[in-house]
């Protein structure tokens, strides 16, 4: 099985519903789309991702009614440098589809989705532990996995793997 | 009053903490709080070759270490574009659904120890016992088995290890009854769980249930079924459902789930392809002991990989498969060398905990041990 390479003009993909249908919303919504490996990425402008998020769960043909999960990648030294991913899953049509938002080094912040998905709640604290990025509009942001007085965000790439000693 | 249950509490099965607000005995306010199991498995993975995560995975919800590990590798294989073998496929499977009894047999022991119910878990104990020694013939290990590697297998199972998981597969349904008489039609066991911590369809699917947690409450999807992967397409079997939403529909679910697995065990032993357990890429997979001691060009690819590890082209991808606890993923991005950019672990158990605050509130506390049994939590994989 050798490898296709990855689709992303996003001219091609237009006819994906979940792009057809951010498209059809907002034009500037969708920032680029890319297929690889048999899954289809969306990169969301920052500003909408939670009416993008609303939009797509209430969608009538292809509702991606669960949120699977939130997480996110850190680009250092490039930027813009961190990537939120979240993973959407459409339990009456079983497709999947991923959407991307880009993010600035110098303080992250983005809207939640927890609004749309309750599922996030959890997902979100654990990014905003981890990365450090700030989640407006959040119930209750605060550290899940490290402890409440830590500081440093683990997961960074200019955290050392070792930690500070 | 605030009362501080755990972490180290027996019925949070780990080191799970749960705050209460309480008014008497009913629970006007629940918070679980997590982290006292965080080792950062997610930021050792980027620090390690690919062939090395997959003893990490184990460690990460040590009750299903096969599962873990095939999910970790199917995501590796999918960046590579590997083709496995049927035969690696086929013992995937049947290992898989071994490890979702020994889990849900652990569930049922634990769970109903919880609840009082003290003599099933001697019982659950015995049968897991079998099933670990098939992992440790297999294996050579009984829980961390790291059997699952990158492009296949790591070795043939031994000679009589098929005959020996047949003779479980046979007399294990019977096991099940016992269970079952044990606690299906027990009163005190009804009681405890019938109506207990209900949840329903929309909630489970808002707050991100997974597994038999989602399909307690009637939510039809199971991704072993519904996006297959390792070839379970090629298997017969049912998904069980309960519409209820509250423990005992939980309870009824799992039980079910136990005599569909061993029902998938037994036709994956009658189906039993023939031919090599791993995947014919000298780059990726280590070669045969036997072939680095003849052959120059094997010990050269032995060292290689071991030295150098191997490069997975540039990508992402989300590889999800269907643990005992519910679905879970494995997301992997790689920059084009020997090392993992990025691992992340989608934890079933960490949205199934959101579950708890909407099951328990305005209920008894004895409720809330109920609850937290129900949802079958493993601390490793929430904290990771």
């Amino acid at each position: 099985m050798a490898l296709t390479p990855a689709i992303t003009d996003l001219e091609q993909l237009k006819g994906h519903p979940a792009i057809a249908r951010l498209q059809g919303w907002n034009t500037a919504s969708v920032e680029g789309a890319k297929f690889d490996r048999d899954e289809m990425s969306i990169y969301v402008e920052r500003s909408v991702i939670r009416e993008a998020s609303a939009l797509l769960r209430d969608d009538a043909q292809c509702p991606f009614n669960y949120l699977s999960d939130v997480t996110c990648v850190d680009w250092y030294p490039s930027e813009p440098r961190f990537e939120v991913i979240y993973h959407l899953l459409s339990i009456p049509n079983k497709e999947r589809v991923r959407l991307k938002v880009r993010l600035s080094g110098d303080s992250p912040a983005l809207e939640s989705v927890t609004s749309v998905w309750p599922s996030a709640n959890y997902f979100e604290r654990e990014v905003f532990d981890l990365f450090g990025i700030r989640f407006s509009g959040h119930p209750y942001l605060r550290r899940i996995q490290m402890p409440e007085d830590w500081e440093g965000h683990p997961l960074r790439k200019d955290y050392p793997v070792e930690g500070y000693r | 009053m605030i009362l501080n249950m755990g972490p180290q509490h027996p019925s949070t099965h780990g080191v799970l903490r749960v705050i209460l607000e309480i008014d008497g005995e009913n629970v006007v306010r629940i918070m679980p709080d997590i982290g006292y199991l965080h080792t950062g498995i997610e930021k050792t993975c980027e620090a390690k070759f690919y062939q090395q995560v997959v003893p990490l995975t184990d460690r990460i919800d040590y009750l299903c270490p096969m599962t873990n590990n095939l999910c970790y590798v199917l995501a590796v294989e999918k960046l590579l574009g590997l083709e496995i073998p049927p035969k690696a496929q086929w013992l995937r499977v049947m290992l898989n659904e071994l490890t979702r009894i020994n889990s849900h047999l652990v569930w049922l022991g634990t769970h109903a120890m919880d609840i009082g119910a003290l003599t099933v878990f001697l019982y659950c104990f015995r049968e897991r016992e079998d099933i670990l020694r098939l992992f440790e013939a297999v294996s050579g290990q009984r829980m961390m088995t790291s059997y699952f590697r990158v492009g296949g297998v790591a070795l043939e199972p031994p000679l009589d290890f098929f005959d020996r998981v047949r003779k479980f597969a046979d007399t294990f349904p019977s096991k099940v009854d016992e269970y079952e008489n044990l606690l299906t039609g027990n009163p005190i066991w009804v009681m405890r769980t019938k109506g207990v911590a209900r949840i329903t369809a929309e909630d489970a699917i808002a707050l991100g249930a997974s597994g038999p947690t989602l399909r307690g409450s009637g939510v039809d999807i199971d991704l072993r079924r519904d996006m297959p992967y390792s070839g379970y397409e090629n298997f017969k079997f049912k998904v069980p459902l309960a519409s209820e939403g509250d423990v005992f529909a939980r309870y009824q679910c799992r039980v079910a789930e136990l005599r569909e697995s061993i029902s998938i065990v037994r036709q994956a032993l009658d189906g039993m392809p023939q031919g090599p357990i791993k995947a014919d890429a000298p780059k990726v997979v280590l070669p045969d002991r036997e072939k680095m001691k003849t052959q120059m060009e094997s010990l050269i690819y032995h060292f290689k990989i071991i030295t150098e590890g191997f490069a997975v082209p540039e990508g992402e991808v989300y590889q999800a498969v269907e643990s005992p606890r519910g679905e879970m993923g494995y997301y992997i991005v790689s920059d084009g060398t020997a090392k993992p950019y990025r691992v992340h672990m989608r934890s079933a158990c960490l949205a199934n905990l959101q579950l708890l605050p909407k099951m328990c509130e305005g209920r008894l506390i004895a409720d809330v041990v109920a609850a937290i049994g129900s949802i079958d939590i493993v601390l490793g994989e929430i904290d990771r």
